[in-house]
Order: structure tokens, then sequence, then C-alpha cells
């Protein structure tokens, strides 16, 4: 399995998504993700890409925004319209959002403040690239780290998002309870990570990266390296 | 030629920070203030010269990047005509 990490101006956890993703490569006899800059037409085949998290283009004009047109997303783009899997994480999910690869927008957290912390989630399905190393209605500790990860859709656009199954976690207690606490920025449904239509794109604001080393202080994030790399293979 | 766009949350977007403004001119003692939604200018200096196609140009930048259409409106203004929504 082949993987690239696309990397922005800004982009200040590819290095660490490349660590936790080659470690679950090579488990499986593979090689390391490749890098891939931001000014970059084209690419080598790749069987998933990664946009990391961080600040692309300092945040300018909206999150992700300007990411979104960088000459290397006209490739991801065209590539995840074919059905190459695509995870973005936190920056890297509001590039989605932007380029329209994944619904919904992301918005100023509720309470105005960046937050950092780990913060418990709700596996909602195994049945996708994804999650398939999880159990549905798992709860998980990933950390959090961002000032817009508050996620809106229009109420129509949601409703068709719970029907197809579209909601990948939810913000919940401990105990994986769905509480209005466990939310951490104000998005709605408690929503922290969704799917497009076909579940080939996933877009999460916590970071499993940060959490896939027991030296890191967990290992809940592995599990969706484990299961994306076993699923690609 | 100038062109000014206002881009502002569509109604029914909850905006965190307009709601803090409002809260802020309260405790400042400016009573009365019911509501604050805050947004956006983007001031443009154009090559063209003709308005109508001036507005068409702004309009094409506007859903392409200037406005996230899903939560995002926008008004365009063309060197001091009367802003026009969509």
């Amino acid at each position: 399995m082949k993987a690239a990490v696309i990397v922005f101006p800004g982009s200040n956890c590819d290095r660490d998504v490349q660590v936790a993703l080659a470690r679950a490569m090579r488990a499986r006899g593979g090689g390391a993700p490749i890098m891939v800059w931001h000014k970059e037409v084209d690419f080598a085949p790749v069987d998933l890409i990664v946009l990391p998290g961080g600040f692309s283009y300092g945040d300018y004009l909206r999150c992700g925004a300007m990411a979104a047109h960088s000459p290397v997303m006209k490739e991801v783009v065209r590539r995840a319209r074919r059905g190459v899997p695509v995870l973005g994480i936190c920056n890297g999910f509001q590039i989605l959002t932007e380029a329209g690869l994944l619904p919904g927008a992301l918005i100023r957290n509720a309470n105005l403040k960046f937050i950092c912390k780990d913060v418990y989630l709700r596996v909602e399905t195994f049945q996708s690239l994804f999650t398939c190393a999880y159990t549905a209605g798992q709860t998980i500790r990933i950390p959090v780290a961002h000032h817009d990860g508050n996620y809106v859709a229009a109420e129509d656009q949601l409703a068709r998002m719970e029907e197809r199954g579209q909601i990948a976690f939810r913000y919940c207690t401990a105990e994986g309870v769905l509480a209005p606490e466990a939310n951490p920025n104000g998005s709605m449904g408690n929503i922290a990570g969704v799917f497009n239509e076909t579940k080939t794109v996933l877009g999460m604001m916590p970071h499993p990266e940060r959490l896939a080393d027991a030296m890191l202080g967990g290992r809940d994030g592995a599990a969706l390296f484990d299961g994306l790399v076993e699923a690609l293979s | 030629m100038k062109a000014r766009v206002y881009v502002t949350l569509k109604p029914g977007v909850l905006d965190p920070q307009g709601k803090a403004i409002r809260k802020a001119l309260t405790s400042l003692g400016f009573d009365g203030v019911e509501g604050v939604r805050q947004g956006k200018l983007i001031e443009l200096e154009l090559a063209e010269t003709d308005p109508a196609r001036a507005r068409a140009a702004v309009k094409a930048m506007c859903e392409k990047l200037l406005a996230n259409t899903v939560i995002e409106t926008y008004a365009i203004e063309i060197d001091g005509q009367d802003a026009q929504g969509v």
C-alpha cells in the first residue's frame, strides 16, 4: 500500500501523521508515505491521500480556503472523485469542506477559544475504510487542537447525512454519552468527523496521529491507521 | 474600477463572535443592542471598466473563493453603486 501526505505552507502535523501511518504501513511490509508539496500538480499513484492538520496559508480568508485552491488540490479532488480514499485531519477537514469534497463547514468554536485537550469520541460505524478496526459505539480518547471546529450544515443536508450513515465520530463523555457538556466546540449533533456519500473521504477535527503511540499517552488513534492500512493493503 | 464585497454569515448560522461583541457592548453600557452579526469587507481594484462585466466577474470570485456559500452570503458594490446581494 502507498500513501501521500500533502504538505501546505503552515501544515504542522504532516510529520506526525507520516510517522503514525508509516508505522502501520511497515507492520504490513510497506514503506513510508511520500510527502507532496502544495505546488505539485501531479504525484505518484497512491492508495491513500492525507491532508494533515496545521494552519495552511495562515488561515487567511477562512480556514482551509486558500489551500482548497492550491495547485495540488486540483489533483487531490480529481483522484477523490475517482474513489481514491482521502483522510483530512483538523485543518485537513477544513480544506476538504472548502474543496467541496465533504458537506458542511467548520466555523469558529462556540466559546471563541482555541481548544487543545483530549476528548472522547463515539465511533458511529465500523463500516468504512477508516473505522474498520474499531467497533460501532466504541468510545475512544483523541486530542483536539483547533479554533474553528464548530461543524455546521443545513438541516436538510444533515438529515440526509444521518440517514446515509455519513457521521463517523461524535463527541461524547468518557462513558460514551452524547451530552452537550462533552461537545467542546458547539458542533451540530456533537459531530467530530464526517464521511462523503461513498465513505471514501473522511474529515475529522480530532488528531488520531497524536495518540497513536503508548509513549505519547495512548494508542486509541493507532487503530484508525492500522485499519486503513489493512483495508487498503 | 473599485468593487466592495460584503461577506456575512447566512441567517440562522450561529455567529459566536457577533454574540461576544453584543455582550461586550452591553457591558460597556450600550443598551438596546439586540443583535450583532460580524462579517468581512473585501475591497478589489479591477482593471475592468464596464460595471456589468465587473459585477459578473466579482460574483464569480465570490462563488469560487471569497465566500463559502455553505454558510455565508455576499453583497457586491461596484464603484459606489448600491450593494446588491444574491
